[in-house]
């Protein structure tokens, strides 16, 4: 074994309507090398990975294997240029059995020869200690094994290149040791080229020899390993923008609006323990972490989306623990949802019609008057469309201004998922505007964010989640994005 | 064996042959994610034309590929609605229903009433002597063998094939099917097609053989709601789907039997509705933990086996579209 195989990858672009998620990107990767492409959310690694192993095609850009440009449409033909994809849900069909799986998309006669291609999956699974039960169907399977069983089918497709977008999410740790165990051995002894899509540093750090770092489409560096985590952190969040001067704290008293005692939130992932926070009216709370480590349960444990498994929760004084989120929203708090389109809008309904659900009690409706209001709101919120325009033809900034049109006026507190989520720089700051005017009101507003700029330029007090732990700021006056880094990468966490 | 039990026999195998092509058509198009909901129109309306081609022609074979190609063609209006045109196939398909079905009663008013050509028996040489099974399967027309046949390479081809895993596929994630090779669409314009021609032959083994002639109302009418139903009843496994469309006419025969008795007093629409009841008994027992139950107590190689043929999960993209990027 021991093919060489180098990629190339040369200037290539690649736009969704106004993002531009791949910008002139150039690579390299050598054989038998392990890359981290690194990168928060909606950074472009996926993208990029996706276009390299064909499921996505680029607008413009070349792609060089072994010193000559090839293309390819669709994932077969990359496969057959010895590049695959293990997708975070694995490919694959629930009703077919392991073995089936394994057949399917091989080349070959009209009936596969079942006995042959059985010992073919159970030497590979061997050689890596995976346990596939050539019969079990794929639906009864783990995700662990389900890309066990992508891995082994990919290698008998003669691979050359492994591409793995977030493979350690939702698998065990025993699962996630075998995985890095069978890497490391396919890029040393069969110089293999693995690259591994992943925002999870410590994973990284414990496999890589090199990464790439992706920010906003394009490639903003790129080291050999072992490197630290405030290295990477600095490479993926930048630090261009200086910390701007916060806003006083405007609290007019000092009663909480929320307060949360000893809270403990559990998933199937994972578990975060003594939870305690107070809020007061009128305070900024920012909610910091990469993502996924525990900061859209809070956000919605504090509206009721979420059961807290221990612990207590007092809205305005008053105890909401265990009440739903009907009763949370008549005690005056609001939430909005990072999908926009999914949890906070209905594609399909006009805006008029969106304004009329939330204002009118009445089984009819008056839609007159509804359509007057939404004029109005419309001009006051400067929204981009008209009250008969369906919520999906609006851009991004205009449906987060129209969600912002449909929440109560004075609400005690709004919960919001990543409230500029997509949002171009003025329709960002506008939201905050908005945002602020309503502080000012006495709204206290928690929020979570990917943005560390965001973070520090309009959270009073930031609350930090990693790994399981929560953490508030101490320092909030002399805090720099880089420390606000170090500390969302795991470092200084006090345990 | 009793001669009489044995012609009873022969006569539910060959009543149900219509039955048994209609839903494996159904099978194969649903185990590529197209409902084809017009059975019971597109039945009528190829026996119809069938009938009709085959008088006019003189042959029987004619008015076969005739229903065949009206069958298709009515598929296809499906394919196109639901593929192309992105619309909703269970509409389409129900909209189809009523329009072939009145189509055909009008297209064929000429037609009631008279005698045309027929499919007749030939009885397989050796094999019809096997002592009861011989009579029974195989002294029938040759559309009854070719059912067999229909039966034994659907399995096959499912099972045993690489294309029959991409036809499981395009049905239950198109978008593995499309990521290891399959185009996706055009396996689905190609199974609807087929399962819609295997309808119309269905049609034509109505008008020519099982209930031969044309009139109005058609005899045939309603047996297209079955075949649908037979297909579900059946978890989308040739064998299964068989079983069903013997059992119903085994039990459609008892109830004749049963009225021309005139000791046993039973109202007919309650002997009409038995197979209905059995059917709603089975889907509940297949779906309930039971099953599963019962098969931790086999032994493992049975195990396997009894569950694929026990297994009752529609196909996940059934009536789903795919957008190929």
């Amino acid at each position: 074994m021991g093919l060489v195989m180098n990629i190339e990858l040369k200037h290539i672009h690649k736009r969704f309507g106004a993002v531009h998620a791949n910008n002139d990107i150039n690579l390299t990767f050598a054989t038998g090398r392990i890359v981290g492409i690194l990168g928060e959310n909606g950074a472009g690694k996926s993208t990029l990975m996706k276009i390299l192993s064909g499921f996505q095609s680029m607008d413009s850009g070349e792609i060089w294997l072994d010193g000559k440009p090839v293309s390819y449409n669709g994932p077969q033909a990359a496969i057959a240029h010895g590049i695959g994809m293990l997708q975070q849900d694995p490919l694959d069909v629930g009703a077919f059995t392991v073995l089936e799986n394994f057949i399917y998309g091989q080349p070959g006669n009209l009936s596969p020869k079942r006995k042959v291609a059985q010992q073919q999956l159970e030497k590979l699974s061997q050689r890596f200690g995976f346990e596939l039960d050539p019969d079990m169907p794929v639906s009864q399977l783990s995700i662990g094994q389900r890309q066990q069983l992508e891995i082994v089918r990919l290698l008998a497709l003669g691979v050359r290149t492994l591409i793995l977008d977030e493979p350690t999410t939702g698998i065990s740790t025993e699962q996630k040791t075998l995985l890095f165990d069978a890497l490391r051995e396919l890029a040393a002894k069969d110089s293999m080229t693995v690259l591994l899509v992943s925002h999870k540093l410590e994973d990284v750090i414990a496999l890589c020899h090199e990464v790439a770092v992706l920010r906003a489409g394009r490639i903003v560096g790129s080291m050999d390993m072992p490197a630290t985590t405030t290295e990477l952190v600095t490479l993926m969040f930048g630090q261009e923008l200086a910390a701007q001067p916060r806003q006083p704290i405007n609290a007019n008293s000092d009663d909480a609006v929320l307060a949360l005692h000893k809270v403990q939130l559990r998933n199937k992932r994972m578990k975060i323990d003594n939870i305690s926070l107070r809020v007061r009216a009128g305070e900024i709370i920012g909610l910091a972490g990469l993502d996924g480590s525990g900061q859209e349960m809070l956000l919605r444990a504090c509206v009721g989306l979420e059961k807290c498994s221990r612990g207590q929760i007092d809205i305005a004084g008053r105890d909401m623990t265990g009440k739903s989120y009907r009763e949370f929203l008549q005690t005056g708090v609001a939430f909005g949802a990072a999908g926009r389109l999914e949890e906070g809008l209905v594609a399909g309904l006009t805006l008029t019609e969106h304004i009329a659900l939330v204002t009118s009690h009445q089984s009819f409706i008056d839609w007159n008057s509804a359509r007057q209001h939404t004029e109005d709101q419309i001009k006051h919120y400067n929204v981009r469309g008209r009250p008969e325009s369906r919520i999906e033809t609006l851009s991004g900034g205009n449906q987060q201004r129209v969600l912002m049109a449909l929440m109560p006026q004075e609400p005690v507190l709004m919960a919001l998922e990543q409230p500029t989520r997509g949002l171009d720089v003025d329709s960002a700051r506008w939201i905050w505007q908005q945002l602020i005017e309503r502080r000012k009101g006495g709204t206290a507003i928690i929020f979570s964010s990917p943005d560390l700029d965001e973070l520090v330029t309009y959270s009073d007090r930031i609350i930090v989640f990693c790994g399981g732990w929560v953490q508030e700021v101490a320092d909030m006056e002399n805090l720099t994005l880089d420390e606000l880094g170090r500390m969302i990468g795991g470092e200084g966490v006090i345990q | 064996m009793n001669p009489e039990l044995i012609n009873i026999f022969n006569s539910i195998v060959a009543n149900a042959t219509p039955l048994v092509i209609a839903s494996i058509g159904e099978t194969i198009t649903e185990r590529a994610g197209v409902v084809n909901l017009s059975l019971d129109g597109s039945l009528i309306l190829s026996a119809m034309v069938g009938f009709v081609a085959a008088f006019v022609s003189g042959s029987a074979i004619i008015g076969i590929i005739a229903a065949m190609i009206v069958g298709g063609l009515i598929a296809l209006i499906i394919a196109i609605g639901g593929i192309e045109l992105r619309q909703d196939q269970v509409a389409i398909g129900f909209v189809l229903t009523l329009l072939t079905a009145d189509l055909a009663t009008f297209l064929g008013q000429n037609y009631t009433r008279i005698p045309g050509p027929q499919i007749l028996r030939s009885p397989i040489p050796i094999l019809a002597d096997i002592p009861v099974a011989g009579p029974i399967f195989f002294n029938q027309t040759a559309l009854v063998y070719l059912s067999y046949a229909l039966i034994f390479g659907l399995w096959y081809w499912l099972f045993r094939t690489r294309p029959g895993l991409a036809l499981r596929a395009i049905g239950e994630r198109p978008e593995t099917a499309f990521a290891r090779g399959a185009n996706v669409n055009r396996l689905r314009y190609l199974y609807t097609i087929i399962g819609g021609a295997l309808v119309g032959l269905a049609g034509a083994a109505y008008s020519l053989s099982v209930k031969p002639g044309w009139a109005t109302p058609p005899s045939m009418a309603g047996d297209g709601w079955i075949a649908l139903a037979i297909v579900i009843f059946g978890g989308w496994h040739p064998f299964r789907v068989v079983l069903g469309a013997y059992l119903f006419a085994g039990l459609r025969a008892l109830s004749t039997a049963i009225q021309r008795t005139p000791e046993i007093e039973i109202s007919v629409v309650l002997l009409n509705g038995i197979p209905w009841v059995l059917m709603i008994i089975t889907l509940l027992l297949v779906s309930s933990g039971a099953i599963e139950r019962l098969l931790t107590v086999l032994p493992r190689p049975l195990q396997k086996w009894t569950r694929n043929f026990l297994r009752s999960d529609p196909p996940a993209a059934l009536g789903t579209r795919f957008k190929q990027k």
